[in-house]
């Protein structure tokens, strides 16, 4: 029997304030599976009309998927959150592509008529599960020259990608890092950001790390406005002597969740929820692991193609920024200026953190801010570098479009 | 005068070894804009099994904690304050261990206007305050929080009560008096006297939102963040909280009326607490709260300083520590495992044992008897028993299919019993036939199986005496409920060895009974001290005073019913016979009541009819009863049968039958229900001089059970 494919919608997305991993940080005895139990409750707070009872599948994404983001999170984190015993869920990760890749993969399931409604998100704990927790490299990766060893070190291939692009120089990546600072504050400041927070509970016991007892995040704690090149210029450059890739013109190392709902549009539309973003296609794409932060290239490329859209027709970006050098990349590659107004309006991971897994579904939230602001853009992409070269790009179309009116 | 913080010191210096609870103070941004907000979190520090307590220095901290919040208040830095506990626990009350401390009144008082004065500080702030019921809330944990403007509290909640009273205290702290001026007079007595002397039943969340304790209910997944978002919302005006209007008429009186209507069907007005309790709930109708927190502080002060707290202290530990570590059980690291059950006899008694034993053990059952048609009997019981759990959601259908598919029958104790670890007898009550029984058991059991007996009187060494392996047999005497009575008397015969007993603790503790390890000696300790007691009722009935009179002689020890109540339940015929086996065994002290003898003989079941709905003497019975002409008062009766209990009490000390009085007191409180207020018997027989009369000493050392010296 033919198939049609159905129109996959973005319905809503939430996160929690993200947080600095480390002994210090808000989350530091906050449990990662909490994070994105919070997010999918607050999920269906915001949307009352959805019976939970109608959600299909719940795909979370965690890079280190042990302890509390172990455990088939997908299925715990929604008995946990109190959705229905029938509410089915699974474990998802392409390291910080892992909610990018959650989604894309319900929106597949979706199209398809498999799910009519599901969630979708990721979290990741850095502060419990640093980086390379349990890893077990092949070593064949080494002897065989699979992979360059820097392949492995996010900020190693940063470097590296400066070493290919000579024109990105540390003073571009840093010019880059001080308006994400002075975008998202102003993003914070014009209220834009905390509307999509969900507040979080976090305990402290320990005195060196601040006051005492039960707080509540209501903010995300990496943002340093007011930061300026001075600043920026005397930071050390951990990752090769005389380097360009600082803490300031990357994002830190943080603790967060977030989650989606994503529909058929259909489905959406009879529920009466709301439909914020249309999904129009998506692409991931492999490149040399050495530079890893080139992949988002070849992924909007081929995510372009599929859709058979140009650079020219996308009027919002929201491109991660895991190092300033990876989205000065793609800029340059299709001759966007640095500080083109379309790209990061609200700041990005520079600013407000990258807590890897959890990542894809922040750019799609604001994303859908913008969109509903400015009804005169029609396609805006979402998109991201990922571990072991790769990159993904979802492209999505306005429904408030009004351009053709 | 002195300040609180003096005060609190004074009163710390008394209890060195209390666990200490922080109150932390946080500060955070509410959300929406709604301001800086400071959150005190209650914590000592440890995990949720160790719950959080208030003793002196940890009210001292929370008075530190809101001396900061108070400027930070006074000063306009913070719209508000709140105050939540640690996960899953939000405060437990006053430390028990440092009431227990106290010697004198004035240092009892100080206790008492410490917490008041601590507490009311937050209701006096420049802003408003709100408690967060995050976890466990008792006591002075509730109090504090009724201090506030405002409460929220958990779905999650799993125990939530004003337990005072059921120790033998008043909520102090403000509970008499501010409770009842938030949900109004009858709910509180529901709370405060009705719930506590109904065994300190706890509250859930939901309840205590309905109840209208708490002004909003969230659920524990993300409670503390929907609290403060609320608290948000109501600084803000966006939400207003509406509680109910209070009836300051007649309604609260009849509340009162009915707290003491169920206090005298408790307690019998046996231990003053409640009343104190429902004085001030009284008082507190004028809503007059200076004068009902004097009236609280005096009350805790007396109280504090009285037998009746110690006495609930004392039971409290009894059932909370002692049971838990039975005196005399061996190394537990003795014991063997039990993989299956067998129950020789299929009768009533057999078939609540093998179901027990099958719910809580969850390993095969097998039940046998000298038929066919008994054996099918006994087990259908059994299954029509898990049925009933099943319509009562108790377990599940998953549940009730595996535990009827541990529970079978058979005929040839051969074929059941092969590869059993632990058999119990429950057949008729003769030495000779439990013999006999143990002989067939031991040929076909395993050399390791623990033979065990459930007999109530009879001399389990003498029942081992045939047995090529004697060491090996335990006595292990249940209390009718079988699933409601907790005790558990373990005897320990002459030749029982300690891997038996161990096994034996072992298999009590999987039970979820409360152990008590006795000597061999007749009818242990429960049934004897019962008996000895009706013995001396139906004595005094003999020789002369009337049934009514020698009945309200004893309803001061607040016990579950009255003697002849209890004899109708636990079947006069069985009653004759175990006084027919203690006179054997100690003639010079224990009769046979002609006139129960009588009772029986002429097959009635109790003395009294119930046709009018409350008991009366069944005419017949009154023709059978032969009385003399010695006539005594209520008091003299009281005096006989309490001298008759304190001698016997004496005596078993000294045989050994357990090791200690505090034993005889946990038997008495959790195999005969006899009251927690009055500590059992021993406590009270200290009290009342019997002990001394009787014996020349009393029970107990002193600060045991009571004020120390």
């Amino acid at each position: 029997m033919p198939r049609t494919a159905r129109d996959v919608v973005f319905v809503d997305g939430v996160r929690t304030p993200f947080g600095k991993a480390g002994p210090k940080g808000i989350y530091h005895e906050t449990r990662a599976d909490d994070l994105v139990v919070k997010c999918i409750r607050e999920l269906l707070r915001r949307n009352p009309d959805l019976d939970p009872a109608r959600i299909d599948e719940v795909a979370l994404a965690a890079t280190t998927q042990i302890g509390d983001q172990g455990l088939t999170l997908g299925r715990t984190a929604g008995i946990l959150a109190g959705l229905p015993q029938s509410v089915p869920g699974f474990s998802i990760d392409r390291m910080c592509a892992g909610a990018m890749t959650a989604v894309t993969s319900i929106a597949g399931g979706v199209s398809f008529g498999a799910y009519d409604i599901a969630l979708a998100g990721g979290v990741e704990h850095m502060g419990r599960h640093p980086m390379g927790e349990g890893v077990d490299p092949n070593p064949r990766f080494v002897s065989e020259k699979l992979v360059d060893q820097s392949a492995l070190f996010m900020g190693m291939t940063a470097e590296n990608l400066h070493d290919r692009l000579p024109h990105i120089t540390k003073q571009r990546a840093d010019e880059y890092a001080v308006r994400s600072q002075e975008k998202a504050a102003k993003a914070y400041a014009d209220g834009k950001i905390q509307a999509d927070l969900v507040p979080v509970s976090v305990r402290r016991t320990n005195a060196e790390a601040g006051e005492t007892g039960w707080g509540l995040a209501t903010a995300d704690e990496p943002m340093r406005p007011g930061t300026t090149l001075e600043n920026l210029a005397s930071l050390k450059t951990p990752f090769r002597p005389h380097g360009r890739v600082t803490a300031g013109n990357a994002a830190g190392l943080n603790d967060g969740a977030t989650a989606s709902l994503i529909a058929a549009e259909d489905v959406a539309r009879e529920l009466g929820l709301p439909v914020k973003m249309r999904l129009v296609d998506y692409a991931f794409a492999g490149v040399e692991p050495e530079v890893m932060g080139i992949g988002p290239v070849p992924a909007t490329e081929k995510a372009l193609a599929k859709a058979g859209l140009t650079i020219d027709d996308i009027g919002l970006f929201e491109i991660n920024e895991a190092f300033a050098v990876q989205v000065l990349s793609l800029l340059d590659h299709y001759g966007i200026a640095d500080d083109d107004p379309r790209v990061n309006q609200y700041g990005g991971a520079i600013a407000f953190g990258h807590p890897l897994a959890s990542s894809g579904v922040r750019l799609m939230t604001q994303l859908a801010r913008q969109f509903e602001e400015q009804p005169h853009v029609r396609y805006g992409i979402t998109t991201m570098c990922v571990g072991f070269g790769m990159g993904g790009t979802v492209i999505w179309e306005n429904p408030h479009f009004e351009g053709n009116k | 005068m002195t300040t609180t913080a003096e005060l609190l010191k004074g009163a710390a210096e008394l209890f060195p070894d209390e666990v200490v609870t922080q109150a932390h103070v946080r500060h955070l941004d509410l959300p929406q804009g709604a301001g800086r907000f400071a959150l005190i979190t209650l914590d000592n520090g440890f995990d949720h099994t160790k719950p959080t307590t208030f003793g002196p220095q940890s009210l001292a901290n929370l008075n530190v904690a809101i001396d900061q919040v108070e400027k930070e208040a006074a000063d306009g830095e913070i719209v508000g304050v709140g105050i939540t506990g640690k996960p899953f626990i939000f405060a437990v009350g006053a430390d028990l261990k440092g009431v227990e401390l106290l010697k004198k009144h004035e240092d009892a008082l100080a206790i008492g206007k410490g917490g008041h004065d601590v507490f009311k500080r937050l209701s006096a702030l420049a802003v408003p305050t709100f408690a967060y019921y995050n976890g466990a809330a008792m006591g002075g944990g509730v109090e504090v929080g009724l201090h506030c403007s405002y409460r929220t509290v958990s779905k999650a909640v799993p125990a939530f009560s004003l337990p005072e009273v059921f120790l033998g205290l008043v909520p102090g702290w403000g509970g008499c008096v501010l409770l009842p001026n938030l949900i109004g007079a009858d709910r509180a007595v529901s709370v405060i006297i009705e719930n506590s002397l109904n065994q300190n039943k706890q509250l859930k969340g939901q309840q205590i939102y309905d109840l209208g304790i708490a002004d909003a209910l969230f659920e524990g997944a993300d409670f503390l963040e929907q609290s403060l978002i609320w608290t948000a919302s109501v600084l803000k005006g966006e939400t207003e909280v509406v509680r109910a209007e209070l009836d300051r008429g007649d309604a609260w009186d009849q509340a009162v009326a009915r707290g003491k209507a169920i206090a005298d069907g408790k307690v019998h007005g046996a231990a003053p607490a409640a009343y104190r309790a429902l004085d001030i709930i009284a008082k507190a109708k004028n809503g007059d709260l200076r004068q009902g927190f004097d009236a609280e502080d005096q009350a805790l002060a007396d109280l504090i300083m009285g037998g009746e707290l110690r006495s609930g202290i004392y039971s409290f530990n009894l059932v909370q520590k002692r049971a838990k570590r039975p005196a005399g059980a061996p190394d537990k690291k003795l014991a063997r495992p039990v993989t299956k059950v067998g129950v020789v006899g299929a009768g009533l008694m057999a078939s609540q044992l093998a179901l027990l034993f099958a719910r809580r053990l969850e390993v095969p059952v097998v039940l046998t008897d000298i038929d066919q048609a008994r054996i099918d009997k006994g087990v259908e019981y059994v299954h029509g028993e898990i049925d009933k759990l099943l319509l009562k959601g108790r377990v599940n259908q998953d549940k009730a299919n595996r535990l009827k598919g541990l529970v079978t029958g058979v005929l040839d104790k051969a074929d059941g019993f092969a590869d059993a670890d632990f058999i119990i007898e429950a057949v008729f009550e003769e030495m000779g036939v439990k013999q006999q029984v143990f002989a067939e058991v031991e040929a076909v059991a395993p050399a390791h199986a623990i033979l065990a007996t459930n007999t109530s009187s009879l001399s389990v060494s003498e029942m081992a005496s045939k047995l090529k392996h004697p060491e090996r047999v335990v006595g292990f005497h249940f209390f009718n409920p079988v699933a409601i009575l907790p005790l558990l008397e373990i005897v320990r015969g002459e030749k029982t060895d300690d891997a038996s007993l161990a096994t034996a603790f072992s298999v009590a503790k999987s039970l979820k009974k409360t152990a008590v390890l006795c000597k061999d000696a007749p009818a242990f300790v429960v049934n004897r001290i019962l008996t000895r007691f009706m013995g001396e009722i139906q004595n005094v009935i003999d020789e002369g005073t009337p049934v009514a009179v020698a009945e309200k002689a004893v309803e001061p020890l607040g016990l579950p019913m009255s003697p002849l109540v209890l004899l109708e339940l636990v079947g006069p015929a069985i009653g004759l016979h175990v006084s027919e086996t203690l006179n054997r065994a100690f003639p010079e002290r224990f009769k046979v009541s002609p006139n129960l003898k009588a009772v029986v003989d002429a097959g009635k079941r109790g003395f009294y009819v119930y046709d009018s709905g409350a008991p009366e003497l069944d005419p017949e019975v009154a023709a059978l009863l032969q009385q003399g002409d010695t006539v005594l008062t209520e008091e003299q009766t009281r005096d006989r049968v309490l001298d008759a209990v304190a001698q016997e009490i004496g005596l078993m000390l000294d045989e050994g039958v357990v090791a200690e009085a505090q034993d005889i007191d946990l038997c008495l409180i959790t195999g005969a229900g006899w009251p927690f207020h009055l500590g059992g018997i021993t406590p009270y027989l200290d009290r009342a001089g019997v002990s001394e009369r009787v014996n020349g000493k009393k029970f107990l050392a002193p600060g045991v059970a009571s004020v120390p010296a």
